[in-house]
């Protein structure tokens, strides 16, 4: 579905991605994790288009995305936050995305229906609180059915229920056609939701491959425990702080 | 790219900063012709006004909206949408949003008041030095990602185009002064849009013939169809230079 | 008292002596012409109504030319209609239309050379090249008439009122426009010039020079092209006069060059592009001026000495006073400005801080006048706040030092 290759980015002196080469498959879901600093978002937003790496090429469904922009109808994101201007309503929000993708009728309005944004549709941005706002987020992140779901730390900030609600959504729509890039800072979720694990440190790859490797390379049963082993054996001088 | 400019400039209207500056824009037009009976004096003075604050007022609220839409940019271009089309799209509903405040603060009781050639001008003028300095702001605003940086280099772009500029006119003119300058300061107007429209805006106000031979030289210039069309040219360059130049950054920007 | 008897006597015996000769298509004389030559001193030409084209009429003895109901003389834009060489001529009620135009000759309606006492009264002057051309003509009187014309460029068109060489003579009521110079005096002396309007004309509304201890009061002049510019002369004394709208980059409400020994008092300025423009002018007292909208009040140049401005009101000037120099020998004093910004603490009526009249911005138009592409811009308004507080560049001393708290009751 997406293929990476040699790809590097920099920001002036600092290297964020080092020569990253990764292969996200269709039907599968990657929970993307690394400490801080270590080029998650940056990867992410490579995928998007909105950094534009120094080298190395990102196919989507075959296609480079160097100059494209449609691809990024195959694509549904979720930001970690989300702003929106502040005078519009959630329903004008909910429009204009729909205007801007007029081709697309056959909506996926589960999440606005379960979050029951559409009850408050009249809203102002401004008025919302911060989960009600990654509430909008999810629901649009769905909303056109993608192939690829890109979710960056899709629960944080979310009340239990809805977090509840928004993973029994991804393990709903985790089908066949469809692939998954999740990042969290929350073990536990990644664990339900994602079979395979990208981890990264200071921009290289150190761990990709399935989650029941992982735990049979470490011997651990719960994801964190595996994740925690993986940490303990980098070199002291990589670690980031 | 109208698809979006509809929404943003819908949310743009109803922003508080802009309803301010209808209702600041607009306190001032009526005092001032509540203040002279003069209509003439009103509109230079309302004149200084406009050179002042529409400058001042578009480039720092262009540069702080700008990083208050930033999350909501990066969620449109996430979107299948060419950058292009949002920073487009940006700017439009931006300039439109800010002309609208100053055509219904300043244009609509001019129009009431005093109806004349020169406060067409004045309203055109005002209009321009809008989407001037949106431009200006669109080009602080992707030449650093700190906000505070940018809203720095903003209020430098206008302190040098509304003071700094003419400081340095009034030292080329003092050192040159044993030479005929005219042609020399008339292209040194040509290169800042304050300078530029304020001289075009006198000489539309019948004061011209105060500003001695260099008035009548200039008169002549802009007083034909060529200097009025040259005028709006220039002015127009100065839309698309910032603009132009913001919009190369901005595509290969990171967002 | 007798004597006064005695010339009553002689002025009704030769009142009675004269004849009076009718002018019409129906009367004896057909024509001014026959009229003129049957005439004799003393006579009065009685001219009804019709349309006279007579070509030019040479008038050398002491006759009345008296117009009823105006007839017309039309000089078909061929002719000078009336040369008059004699004194005690009278020209009266007559209207004159399309003199001819000459670019060597001074052709003109009225032409006086050598006319002692020459009266040209209550006439009509239209689209005439000269209206009343004098020279060498003295005791002249030139009362209620009405000069017009049509010309398009200064150089298609002659004065309307033009003296050289004259003196006592006496320009009272007369409205004239549309000539080149309104009023032209040129070594005309002792001579008054009052309650005329002269307006639209395309250069002066009124221009002299060498034209010593003239009277000139009442008048106005309004709308010339160049305003009033007088040159070359002392002891000259203007009062009571309105100098209004006056605008063009070179025009003047009033150009004085070389003006020494005069008082200009209580007159009125109004929106001129320069009120007052002085070039060399000594001595000279300006008393009592209303000065109201001008770009700038008083442009004193450099060359300037002695004169003096008092109580004069300065209100809504552009600039009130302007210099190129930093010399100063002119005394400024108790005068209004509407830009004051002192006080008066012991509410005398006069400000306690002296007001310094030049602004920073003024003294570099003069000096680099293509600084004037800023002007009204933010830089030049700081500029002139802060030589308000601390002047350094305006000179010191060219102050007035008891600026009126009110406006004067003046005209």
């Amino acid at each position: 579905m997406i293929t990476i290759q040699e790809l590097n980015k920099n920001y002036g002196k600092l290297q964020v991605l080092k020569s990253i080469q990764l292969n996200f498959l269709q039907g599968r879901s990657y929970a993307i994790m690394g400490p801080n600093g270590s080029g998650k978002t940056t990867l992410i937003k490579s995928i998007l288009g909105l950094v534009i790496p120094n080298s190395g090429s990102i196919q989507v469904k075959g296609k480079s995305i160097h100059n494209d922009w449609k691809y990024r109808s195959h694509i549904g994101y979720m930001p970690q936050i989300g702003h929106y201007p502040d005078q519009m309503c959630i329903g004008q929000l909910f429009d204009m995305m729909k205007d801007l993708r007029n081709d697309f009728t056959n909506v996926d309005e589960d999440l606005i229906r379960e979050f029951k944004l559409d009850q408050i549709k009249d809203k102002r941005m401004h008025t919302l609180s911060g989960g009600t706002r990654q509430k909008v987020s999810a629901a649009l992140a769905f909303l056109f059915r993608p192939p690829i779901l890109v979710l960056d730390e899709p629960t944080a900030g979310l009340d239990p229920m809805a977090a509840e609600a928004l993973k029994e959504k991804i393990v709903l729509e985790s089908t066949n056609e469809r692939t998954f890039l999740i990042t969290s800072h929350v073990l536990s979720d990644l664990d339900d939701l994602t079979s395979e694990l990208v981890y990264l440190n200071e921009g290289s790859i150190l761990f990709n491959d399935s989650i029941d490797m992982l735990k049979e390379l470490t011997g651990e049963q719960k994801l964190s425990r595996a994740v925690a082993s993986i940490i303990r054996n980098i070199p002291i001088s990589m670690q980031t702080v | 790219m109208i698809k979006i400019g509809k929404y943003i400039l819908y949310d743009m209207v109803r922003n508080r900063f802009v309803m301010a500056y209808t209702f600041f824009l607009l306190l001032v037009t009526l005092s001032m012709f509540s203040l002279d009976s003069d209509p003439g004096k009103s509109t230079i003075s309302l004149m200084n006004i406009v050179l002042l604050v529409v400058p001042l007022v578009s480039i720092v609220f262009t540069t702080i909206h700008f990083y208050n839409s930033y999350e909501f940019m990066e969620m449109l271009l996430a979107q299948p949408v060419h950058r292009k089309t949002i920073y487009f799209a940006e700017y439009l509903s931006v300039s439109i949003a800010l002309s609208v405040a100053f055509l219904s603060g300043v244009a609509l009781p001019l129009c009431v008041f005093n109806f004349n050639e020169s406060t067409l001008y004045l309203i055109l003028i005002g209009v321009m030095l809008t989407f001037i300095f949106v431009a200006l702001a669109f080009a602080a605003s992707v030449a650093t990602r700190d906000k505070a940086r940018a809203i720095g280099i903003a209020l430098l772009f206008w302190f040098y185009f509304a003071i700094i500029y003419d400081g340095l006119v009034l030292y080329i003119i003092y050192t040159f002064s044993d030479y005929p300058m005219e042609k020399v300061t008339l292209s040194l107007v040509s290169l800042n849009p304050i300078d530029l429209a304020r001289i075009v805006i006198l000489l539309k106000l019948d004061v011209s013939a105060m500003m001695g031979y260099t008035g009548a030289f200039y008169q002549n210039f802009f007083g034909s169809g060529g200097g009025i069309i040259y005028s709006l040219l220039i002015m127009i360059v100065w839309i698309l230079l910032p603009l132009l130049i913001a919009h190369r950054k901005f595509c290969l920007k990171d967002i | 008292m007798r004597l006064v008897l005695f010339i009553g006597f002689l002025l009704l015996v030769a009142n009675l002596m004269a004849n009076t000769l009718e002018v019409s298509a129906t009367s004896k004389w057909k024509t001014i012409r026959s009229a003129i030559s049957a005439a004799a001193k003393g006579d009065t030409v009685r001219i009804l109504p019709g349309t006279y084209r007579e070509g030019n009429l040479v008038i050398q003895k002491s006759i009345t030319l008296l117009g009823v109901n105006y007839p017309i003389v039309d000089g078909e834009n061929k002719f000078e209609l009336f040369t008059i060489a004699a004194n005690h001529v009278s020209v009266i009620g007559i209207r004159m239309i399309n003199t001819g135009v000459g670019s060597i000759n001074d052709i003109s309606a009225i032409n006086a050379i050598e006319s002692d006492d020459l009266r040209v009264l209550n006439n009509q002057f239209e689209n005439t090249f000269f209206g009343i051309h004098l020279a060498n003509s003295s005791h002249t009187r030139i009362e209620g008439n009405v000069l017009h014309s049509n010309a398009q460029a200064e150089h298609q068109i002659g004065n309307g009122i033009h003296a050289w060489k004259c003196d006592s003579i006496r320009i009272e009521n007369n409205q004239v426009s549309g000539h080149r110079d309104g009023i032209y005096f040129e070594f005309v002396t002792n001579s008054v010039v009052q309650h005329n309007n002269s307006h639209h004309n395309m250069r002066y509304g009124l221009h002299f020079m060498f034209s010593h201890n003239d009277v000139y009061q009442y008048n106005t002049f309004k709308s010339n092209g160049a305003g009033v510019a007088v040159m070359y002369t002392k002891g000259v004394t203007m009062r009571h006069n309105q100098f209004i709208d006056n605008w063009g980059s070179s025009s003047y409400g009033l150009l004085l060059k070389d003006i020494r020994d005069s008082h200009i008092t209580q007159n009125r300025f109004d929106k001129n592009t320069i009120a007052i423009y002085m070039e060399g002018c000594s001595r000279s007292k300006f008393e009592s001026n209303t000065f109201h909208e001008n770009g700038w009040a008083v442009k004193v140049q450099s060359n300037c000495d002695g004169n003096v401005f008092i109580k004069n009101n300065f209100l809504s000037n552009t600039f009130d006073m302007a210099t190129n120099g930093t010399l100063v020998l002119n005394t400024v004093d108790a005068n209004y400005w509407d830009k004051y910004r002192g006080y008066d603490l012991n509410k005398d009526q006069i400000g306690d801080v002296p007001f310094h009249p030049v602004n920073l911005y003024s003294m570099i138009i003069e000096k680099m006048p293509s600084s004037v592409m800023l002007w009204r811009s933010f830089l030049v308004y700081m500029l002139d706040r802060s030589e308000e507080v601390i002047p350094s560049i305006t000179p010191e001393e060219l102050k007035d030092n008891h600026p009126a708290m009110r406006s004067y009751p003046l005209l």
